[in-house]
């Protein structure tokens, strides 16, 4: 079944992704052919089956909960577009 | 023979014995990307000077009688999604165009540590998405082989610069074949090790249950090398398996003789071209002279394996690629009045095509109302996947199938369907849903194009993987053809 137009909107918005109209009927159409090919995956019977997330199995890994300090702090906070006084900025929410 | 045609193991004899130097290694490497680069575009940036250095160094240790380490003084590339501190790191993106690095990737660390001379950065699918380069911001890599072709991808530039003898071998990444893929279409051997068994960390995360880093090699030898150099635990990735690492380089004269090989029948049907299966029909009566025995075997998920894999990549791609927020590093929009026009215009205007559609489709599939249809559908497919090559391994050393359903195909021949493109993945991706180690080898030339088969193994089972690809190798001479640039 086709996406519409607000569907494509829809996931667009939640993917912080600012789309053209005309993107939004190529992505409109491109999105429903890969939905429709991995619809295959319905025909296999998957009652009683477990999830995989972690395919090798391990577990749990912790280490101490030490702190070090890190080397570039100034150099991290100069990579963003604004700064000011080893700080971030940004524009406002609204 | 040209310096820069030598594999590790003859380069590093020369450099101890001193009839070569470093800095003739270097020299004949950047001279060689300073001639072929305008053709092929495997480069997206160089650091000469450095490497030019670091090779005056170590040839000042030898020359004092200094033991050199097996990388040392021996130049390579990297491929761009892997984090260099001091050289720029743009994953092929626009949204990294001017993003420097302040940390090494733990694979870099441990090549560093190692003495090897990273030459540059190599162009790929921007964030690894795609089987061509084409998806790269900066411009496709083209084969070796024929200009006009695809060098496969994401990790082309990589493959296509150690075949074009720019480097003496690279390091690539594989979420779903990107190294596999790539050292087919180009001839290179390319190890994608077992999930977990070569530390990530400052790798630029793709598809984080999937992404492995590995080796493309102008032969096996020079990927048993590198795996030795890259491989086992690190506390910075905690997905790492805390296992001894072998030196797979003893395996090299074990050959095949007792090794049982399983041909899955799922794998040679109606989608492989057929010149490509002559090619490894042979390779495989190859094997069988060596003494190597073959058994039909049925992967009878296999065919699944695609539809699963374009459900999980792209949910665990959505999610990583949440991190390119326009404010703490990479691309910022200046047409943004606020917080939230701050996020989707520095999206729009940093990622490509490629990378828009994987963050919906895995939105998507991610979204109330749809989880349990696709994502959960999916990662429980994933386990009969899984447990489909357990079984098929516990009855057979290896597994062999082909790396791609046909040679390299011409550039722009895909690029109007991103469904025909992803279907060019079908023989990779399953093997990542599954975590099992693979390598593409070079089996032949279809049309003066090369073939490249996979040999499969279980879970850490890299060793029979080497055992069987050293043994091949050995008799047949695919990788000692050049292409003519």
């Amino acid at each position: 079944m086709k996406l519409t137009k607000a569907e494509v909107e829809k996931i667009a918005k939640l993917s912080r992704l600012e789309l053209t109209e005309k993107e939004k009927e190529l992505y409109a159409n491109q999105l429903t052919k890969v939905l429709d090919y991995v619809d295959k995956l319905k025909s296999i019977d998957t009652e009683n089956v477990e999830i995989t997330a972690q395919v090798t199995g391990l577990e749990n890994v912790y280490r101490g909960d030490e702190i070090s300090q890190c080397d570039y702090q100034k150099e991290l906070i100069k990579q963003s577009a604004e700064s000011e006084d080893n700080l971030i900025k940004t524009k406002s929410v609204f | 023979m040209e310096l820069n045609q030598l594999t590790i193991r003859e380069a590093h004899e020369k450099l101890q014995k001193g009839e070569i130097s470093s800095l003739d290694l270097v020299n004949a490497c950047s001279e060689r990307i300073k001639k072929t680069d305008k053709k092929l575009h495997c480069f997206l940036a160089t650091d000469f000077d450095n490497a030019i250095k670091q090779a005056k160094e170590v040839d000042k240790k030898i020359k004092k009688g200094g033991k050199i380490k097996m990388l040392e003084g021996i130049p390579c590339g990297i491929k761009d999604l892997i984090l260099t501190k001091g050289i720029t790191t743009t994953a092929s993106s626009k949204m990294l165009e001017n993003y420097v690095p302040l940390f090494d990737a733990t694979v870099i660390k441990r090549l560093k540590d190692n003495g090897a001379i990273i030459l540059g950065k190599q162009n790929c699918d921007a964030w690894g998405h795609g089987g061509s380069t084409e998806n790269s911001d900066f411009g496709p890599t083209h084969n070796p082989w024929d200009l006009e072709r695809v060098p496969g991808g994401s990790s082309g530039g990589s493959a296509a610069s150690t075949i074009s003898d720019q480097v003496i071998y690279s390091l690539g990444t594989d979420t779903g074949g990107s190294i596999r893929c790539p050292a087919a279409h180009c001839g290179a051997v390319g190890m994608k090790p077992t999930y977990g068994r070569v530390p990530r960390f400052g790798a630029v995360a793709m598809g984080s249950s999937l992404d492995t880093i590995g080796p493309l090699a102008k032969c096996v030898d020079d990927a048993a090398i590198v795996l030795n150099a890259i491989a086992g635990v690190d506390e910075k990735d905690s997905t790492t398996l805390p296992k001894p690492v072998p030196d797979y380089t003893q395996m090299k004269d074990k050959g095949v003789k007792g090794l049982t090989i399983g041909i899955p029948k799922e794998a040679f049907g109606k989608g492989l071209q057929p010149d490509v299966k002559e090619a490894i029909n042979i390779a495989v009566r190859d094997l069988e002279k060596l003494g190597a025995k073959f058994k039909e075997v049925s992967l009878k998920y296999l065919d699944y394996g695609l539809a699963c894999y374009y459900i999980i990549m792209p949910s665990e791609v959505s999610s990583n690629l949440g991190r390119y927020d326009g404010i703490r590093y990479g691309h910022q929009s200046n047409k943004a009045d606020n917080l939230f026009e701050i996020y989707t215009k520095s999206r729009a205007e940093g990622f490509g095509a490629e990378a828009k559609r994987r963050i919906m489709i895995g939105t998507y599939v991610l979204s109330a109302g749809y989880y349990d249809a696709y994502y959960k559908k999916a990662m429980q497919v994933r386990t009969l996947i899984k447990e489909d090559f357990e079984k098929v391994l516990s009855e057979v050393d290896l597994i062999l199938i082909p790396t791609s359903p046909r040679p390299a195909f011409k550039l722009g021949e895909n690029t109007s369907d991103p469904l025909t493109m992803y279907l060019e993945d079908i023989y990779t991706v399953t093997i990542n849903m599954a975590g099992v180690p693979a390598m593409s080898l070079p089996c032949g030339f279809v049309n003066n194009l090369p073939v490249g088969m996979q040999l499969i193994a279980k879970q850490l089972g890299e060793e029979k993987i080497f055992q069987a690809a050293y043994a091949y190798e050995k008799v047949n001479g695919w990788n000692k053809l050049k292409p003519k640039i």
